[in-house]
């Protein structure tokens, strides 16, 4: 069985890492997936319910922490479901089969006729008198998981698939929620002066002026070219920090051009170049199209500019992180710090949505670096919001070109997606540097970037691959050796432009040969459940009684199964194109297998459509100088109540099928959606995102 | 000694420097930390708070400037245990992701609410569009305000 067993089990063998029954009478849930804002505690919760039968309140749930929850590596990908989702289903299962077996033993009885009803067992729908609290044993908790127990049958499901509220968000409507919020005794407030650049060095810093602009007291911690200000008082530090950029001089920062801002930079820069697919055909006597669409840099522009806490206090280090992998931080900090790692410890407390690894993990290494400094202080810092904007990893600019040789019907026999990209993962597991380490003295060098491997949904290449019945499809993947800025993951990697320029493409070659761009699609599209959903859409949308194009109102539609593995989705979008696009309404569809929260999951697939729609129409991280220049909402403007449209989803229900990781599954569809629709709508194609009103000009004044 | 301004119904006096943030002061000196701090720059919305009645920026407000004022923070919405419409209808709805944004959002709510019980959906997203949610949590923000309205009309407290 070992060999089928998530990889969160064989790297947390033992019972007890996962499930405990307090003497309250509740049950301690621990888990290494930790929560976002994507819902996920409460379905992880609600699976253990299922599978135990007990009662959702008597639940409580401990998620990353590297002393007592279990190690589950990091909580992206759209994999929380599906890794850990099964793992405490399995966990949950096994230990009620053994307990149970262990009590029909005892009353001589076959298992199958023994119920739980809340926690209690019932023989015959009769109290036994037994409960988990008064049977599971110490032995059960040492053993190690086999994975052998047989979970519930989903048709016997009573809290799965229900829309359970989630616990914490009364907090988040109440009062104090986030680690932000964190009150610890000795604490001190700090804020980094970050170098600008890897290999920037002080040359000069007034601290006489920066002492005087802050009005009160606090400390500069200094180790290398890492700085921080320190004190009791958040606002006194914060005045230093901001009063410090004018009072500094840092020598060897690199210097950028706006030329660089563009995906089209890539090209001809060094790269790690390789082909995925079937071999590139020799010649052909088939007409070929080919066109080039694009994704600038994007930022992740979480609501709340990162935070971390630490404390170093008889040698161990406790740091508490919004970050989305406790252990992999834990490792990070013992490591810099010269700490084993059973000296350090990383809890995980919420921050808010990051979609992908953003400042969190750099603002607890910040935190653990001035700590070391000051023992037995809890150091909070706080990034600024332009430090967020200016120093966060960003996703890489995108360059995705297509090739594809048609048959005489206009229906592709060859197909190229052709990408030019930084690094779409740069965790520190994958070699990403952290700020303050590249700031302290002695920095390693820099890892050659990489991407995730093809097993994982790749990176860059993620989606490239058409799941159309094309006779012959191949990627080549061009992974610049370096980027003007820092990268990093950011939700569905090349997923949002690669199915952009995919779906787009999709729609020129169904209009060049004069075919409708759904039929187009449905007739080179033989996967079930994808053409469940596009039938789907296209009939709620009113798609067979679409407009000609050309008329400042447009309809499109597209759709991609996320990493051509996990949840499938569908999305068409309806808007006008006046100066600007204003989207008026969207239809999505979309197929996750067995949905443990359809709220949830609505309020996922619903998300992520807002925020591609943001992505696609409105952002883009701009440099120049010395770095990003984007530095606020003013200058990366994001969708906004009034630009948000009408959405109407669907989940497929579909309780048979596995469960498929969605948080990522509209992302792509959106972006393509909204390109094909704007191309209806003006009645030429703009393939570079973002599609503003200046991008949009430019492309009608070429005609 | 001090300034002196009603938070939440009651009188407090802080000795902060006058120019100190009302949202550093709600915070840090008086552990209200329910008011968010998201840009500093009054682009966000997350440090809302009611001023007399009206929902202001706290994060770059001087805290001078709210002497003998009345300040209403998200932990103020609660009375007597008992929470606001507003707050059971965000519950109801589900309406939010991460949440950070919310309690600034239901701060412009309130009041919104106060002024008009029967707002359009216009309405609502004129007194939300200086507000900022990237988990795209928007259509249930704007049902659960609506929501809110009808249990404020049909006689919840609010």
């Amino acid at each position: 069985m070992s060999d089928t067993l998530p990889l969160s089990i064989l790297n947390n063998r033992r019972l007890e890492k996962w499930l405990r029954f307090d003497p309250d009478r509740t049950l301690r849930l621990a888990v290494g997936k930790v929560e976002i804002g994507q819902g996920v505690l409460t379905a992880l919760t609600q699976i253990a319910a299922e599978e135990l039968d007990v009662g959702i309140d008597r639940i409580t749930i401990l998620s990353g922490d590297t002393a007592e929850a279990p190690d589950e590596g990091s909580t992206s990908s759209s994999q929380s479901i599906e890794v850990s989702g099964r793992s405490v289903r399995l966990v949950s299962a096994e230990l009620r089969q053994r307990v149970v077996g262990r009590l029909a033993q005892r009353l001589n009885c076959s298992p199958s006729d023994i119920t739980v009803e809340d926690g209690s067992f019932l023989l015959e729908a009769q109290p036994t008198g037994h409960d988990y609290w008064s049977f599971v044993s110490d032995a059960d908790y040492a053993a190690d998981i086999s994975g052998s127990a047989e979970p519930k049958s989903p048709s016997l499901y009573r809290v799965v698939g229900q829309p359970v509220p989630r616990k914490d968000l009364i907090a988040k409507v109440s009062g104090a929620a986030f680690i932000h919020d964190i009150v610890r005794p000795d604490m001190l407030h700090a804020r980094v002066l970050r170098q600008p650049s890897r290999g920037a060095a002080l040359a000069a810093f007034d601290e006489a002026a920066v002492r005087r602009a802050a009005r009160g007291d606090f400390q500069v911690v200094r180790v290398g070219n890492f700085v921080a200000f320190v004190g009791p008082d958040e606002t006194v530090v914060q005045r230093a920090a901001v009063s410090a950029l004018g009072h500094t001089r840092w020598e060897g920062v690199r210097v950028l051009t706006p030329a660089q801002q563009e995906a089209a930079w890539f090209v001809g820069q060094p790269s790690d170049d390789r082909l995925i697919g079937d071999a590139a055909p020799a010649s052909s006597s088939h007409e070929v199209v080919s066109a080039t669409y694009s994704r600038p840099y994007v930022a992740h522009a979480a609501m709340a500019p990162s935070c971390g806490l630490a404390e170093f206090q008889d040698g161990h280090m406790s740091v508490w992180s919004h970050t989305q992998g406790v252990y992999p931080l834990r490792n990070s900090i013992a490591e810099i710090l010269g700490l084993t790692k059973d000296q350090v410890t990383v809890r995980h407390a919420h921050g808010a949505g990051c979609y992908g690894h953003n400042g969190a993990d750099d603002a607890a290494m910040d935190a653990a670096v001035i700590a070391k400094e000051l023992p037995g202080h809890c150091i909070r810092v706080q990034w600024r919001r332009e430090e967020e904007f200016g120093f966060e990893p960003v996703s890489t600019a995108h360059r995705t070109m297509i090739r594809a040789e048609l048959d005489a019907s206009g229906r592709p026999v060859d197909w190229t997606t052709e990408v030019w990209a930084g690094s779409h993962v740069q965790r520190p597991i994958y070699g990403g540097l952290f700020l303050a380490q590249e700031a302290l003295p002695n920095p390693p060098p820099p890892a050659r970037p990489g991407d995730p491997p093809e097993a994982n949904g790749g990176g860059g290449t993620r989606n490239g691959t058409p799941l159309y019945d094309f006779a012959a499809k191949r990627i080549v993947h061009h992974l610049a050796l370096s980027t003007p800025v820092r990268t990093s993951s950011l939700r569905g990697l090349g997923a949002l432009p690669n199915v952009f320029a995919m779906e787009c493409f999709m729609d020129e070659l169904a209009e060049r040969s004069g075919m409708d761009p759904v039929a187009y699609r449905l007739s080179l599209l033989s996967d079930p459940r994808a053409r469940y959903l596009i039938e789907n859409v296209a009939a709620r949308c009113g798609w067979a009684s679409r407009g000609p194009a050309g008329t400042g109102r447009g309809l499109g539609l597209a759709w991609s199964r996320y990493k051509n593995r996990a949840a499938y989705a569908c999305v068409a979008v309806e808007l006008e194109v006046d100066q600007e696009v204003r989207l008026r309404r969207v239809w999505c569809a979309a197929d996750a297998g067995l949905v443990i929260n359809p709220d949830g999951a609505k309020n996922q697939v619903e998300g992520g459509i807002i925020h591609a729609a943001s992505m696609t129409l409105k952002e883009q991280v701009t440099l120049d100088g010395a770095g990003i220049t984007s530095l606020d909402w003013a200058s990366y403007p994001i969708m906004t109540f009034s630009e948000v449209p009408d959405i109407a989803t669907e989940i497929v229900h579909a309780p048979d099928q596995p469960t498929l990781g969605m948080g990522e599954c509209t992302f792509g569809p959106t972006a393509a959606a909204i390109g094909n629709a704007v191309a209806h709508a003006l009645g030429v194609r703009v393939r570079d995102m973002p599609l503003t009103r200046e991008r949009i000009a430019e492309v009608l004044a070429r005609g | 000694m001090g300034i002196e301004l009603s938070v939440n119904g009651r009188i407090v006096s802080t000795g902060a420097d006058p120019s100190t943030p009302l949202l550093d002061v709600l915070r840090n000196h008086l552990d209200l930390r329910g008011s968010r701090y998201g840009c500093g720059l009054e682009q966000c919305g997350s440090c809302m708070v009611l001023i007399d009645g009206k929902a202001e920026y706290s994060c770059a407000r001087e805290v001078g400037s709210v002497t003998g004022r009345s300040v209403t923070t998200i932990e103020g919405l609660t009375v007597d245990g008992r929470p606001h419409p507003l707050q059971v209808a965000f519950l109801q709805e589900q309406a939010g992701q991460c949440g950070y944004c919310l309690s600034g959002i239901l701060i412009s709510a309130k009041a919104l609410l106060d002024q008009n019980s029967s707002p359009s959906r216009a309405d609502i997203v004129a007194a939300l569009d200086v507000h900022l949610c990237r988990c795209g949590a928007h259509p249930r923000i704007l049902r659960a305000v609506e929501k809110a309205a009808a249990m404020i009309r049909e006689g919840a407290s609010s």
